[in-house]
């Protein structure tokens, strides 16, 4: 049985950390970031079985890619405090030289990152393509994807859910960050995209929805069901209803803190609203 | 002077299916992906001897491309299969971030490159993709003459760790290579001697080039005909070389003389020794529908067009 309170004691410590990443250099992406934390701390604490260290194959062990890679704040933090790297380097995120690029990549050989992603759409592909790579292996491991919802307004990713189905790639969980919100303002006014869940099933998906993405045990609950859900002919989709910003909260229910950091004091509000657990970086 | 000739025709994207059939049962970790154009690029044999690895991504290169990245994580060497319009252009953000920016050992694989695809007509004939390919960090990019090199060139790339950009066409042309040839990435060949003027040329204009060769010959023009099948790496050296001896050069290319081999010769010359240069290349302009051959006469892109171009680069000295 998993730690609830270790587990919630580490996603407060990633919001601090995601805050403080953007803070220190005025740029990146903390709304996303913020309504994810749940769901990178359940994935890399408890659902992915994953080897000690780390190789680009990533033979037998279960493997995550990020499609949406503006949201690297909270993929950094998760990865360093899951032992990728160390959590000091979270303080040259963004800075000339460093591993933490704005958008994820492997140019620099960050640990735990397998692919470049931040020009939008395209992470599911790439997760197809690892997906088929284990089934030829004969790995019985999983590909975990994460895609923001204004994503899919990329047409790349509506070849992928094709063929996904299509090729009965059931060792493969995409999971859509339902924020309802985008850089230009809420999904539905920037280009409506009517129910993602309709379009997944008519696609040939199994689909389920966490309701509670931001509830971590909900998240860990609705991640083992999906997970039970593979190897039965079908891709499975997560649409996980998060809240933008979420625990920060002048930050929540818009979309004004997709790509902006907060000032001096904003940050002490946001970091007093989520007091130092396992210690800053 | 050395003189070539052949006795059989043959296209390079047969060439490509050969080599491809060939690494099928070479190499356990070689697929295969294509986006509904089996037939056309010639991977009928490899699929029909590996189906587990063979990919049919349908009409989607995006997904393709992306499909491919992935596979390398896992150790897979994907070949991916289209027409070098839908290759390169259409495909170019997937290729720059999945592929290349992300370092994947993926070989995109394109047929019916440039004029010579004929009827269909500017829609499918890309003339960029030279340029395209060439700019992105990290990205090889080889354009082979013949059948057998085509062959030589498809083995050779899966011993090659990264992303590689493989350009063949469609038309039946002479195969004056080697079967048995050795494929080394980046090594430029010198067919014939010569002490006039150089001839740098790749791909269907290779060829040409001897064809020019021979011609100019018997006009007492002694020339120089090197092979750069891979545009980058460009051997530097081997074009250096030879313009030190002989004073010009002509480059000779089915593609768009913005960004294309020339550029990439012109730019060695312009650093290290400032030489007369002609260009056989297309002029800036889209292709249309026609044969290859009226096509390539109308877009001077046969010997002709590189005797004249001799001719005038020779004045220049």
């Amino acid at each position: 049985m998993p730690n609830i309170k270790e587990l919630t004691d580490l996603t407060t410590q990633v919001r601090r950390d995601i805050l403080r990443m953007v803070h220190k250099v005025n740029s990146g992406h903390p709304g996303g970031s913020l309504g994810c934390a749940e769901f990178f701390v359940s994935l890399y604490q408890e659902l992915m079985e994953t080897k000690d260290g780390f190789d680009m194959d990533g033979i037998g062990e279960d493997l995550f890619f990020l499609s949406n890679g503006h949201i690297s704040p909270v993929y950094y933090s998760v990865l360093a405090r899951s032992g990728y790297f160390p959590v000091e380097e979270l303080n040259t995120f963004r800075i000339i030289n460093t591993r933490l690029q704005g958008h994820p990549t492997t140019h620099e050989g960050l640990p735990g990152i397998r692919i470049a992603s931040g020009s939008l759409g395209q992470g599911m592909s790439v997760a197809l393509g690892a997906a088929q790579a284990k089934k030829l292996n004969n790995d019985k491991h999983i590909v975990y994807s994460l895609h923001g919802d204004g994503e899919l307004q990329e047409g790349q990713n509506w070849e992928a859910i094709m063929y996904a189905s299509a090729k009965k790639v059931d060792n493969l969980i995409s999971t859509i960050d339902l924020n309802k919100q985008q850089i230009d303002g809420a999904t539905d006014d920037v280009l409506p995209m009517g129910s993602i869940k309709a379009k997944f099933e008519a696609f040939g998906w199994i689909v389920l929805d966490i309701e509670e993405g931001n509830n971590i045990e909900t998240v860990l609950k609705g991640m083992k069901e999906a997970k039970s859900l593979t190897g039965k002919g079908k891709p499975v989709c997560v649409l996980l209803h998060t809240i933008m910003g979420n625990g920060i909260d002048f930050m929540m229910h818009t979309h004004a803190w997709h790509g902006k950091a907060p000032n001096d004091e904003q940050l002490a509000i946001g970091l007093a609203q989520n007091p130092e657990t396992l210690g800053d970086y | 002077m050395k003189t070539y000739t052949y006795t059989e025709k043959k296209d390079t994207r047969s060439g490509f299916g050969a080599g491809l059939a060939e690494l099928g049962r070479t190499n356990p970790n070689v697929v295969a992906l294509c986006a509904d154009l089996i037939g056309s690029l010639k991977m009928n044999q490899f699929i029909d001897e590996n189906p587990e690895r063979f990919f049919q991504i349908g009409i989607a290169e995006a997904n393709m491309m992306g499909i491919a990245a992935g596979l390398t994580i896992g150790g897979k060497i994907p070949f991916t299969g289209t027409f070098a319009n839908f290759s390169t252009g259409r495909v170019y953000d997937q290729i720059r971030q999945s592929i290349a920016y992300s370092g994947k050992n993926v070989k995109i694989c394109a047929s019916h490159a440039g004029l010579t695809l004929g009827e269909d007509g500017a829609t499918h004939q890309i003339l960029e993709d030279i340029g395209l390919m060439k700019m992105l960090p990290g990205m090889v990019v080889i354009n082979p003459c013949d059948y057998n090199q085509t062959k030589a060139a498809t083995i050779a790339i899966a011993d090659y760790d990264g992303p590689v950009y493989l350009r063949f066409g469609r038309p039946s042309v002479p195969i004056f290579t080697p079967a048995d040839q050795k494929f080394e990435i980046g090594k430029a060949i010198k067919f014939t001697e010569g002490t006039d003027v150089t001839i740098v040329a790749t791909g269907h204009l290779v060829w040409e080039a001897l064809e020019a060769s021979k011609a100019l010959n018997e006009a007492g023009i002694s020339a120089e005909v090197i092979n750069i099948h891979t545009i980058k790496p460009l051997d530097d050296k081997a074009i250096l070389e030879s313009v030190a001896k002989t004073g010009c050069i002509v480059t000779a290319e089915e593609h768009n003389h913005l960004g294309g081999l020339g550029e990439s010769v012109a730019r060695v010359l312009a650093q290290h020794n400032p030489t007369p240069q002609e260009f056989v290349a297309t002029n800036d302009t889209f292709g249309e529908s026609g044969t290859p051959a009226q096509l390539m006469n109308k877009y001077g892109l046969n010997s002709d067009a590189i005797q004249k171009a001799v001719k005038k680069v020779l004045k220049r000295k």
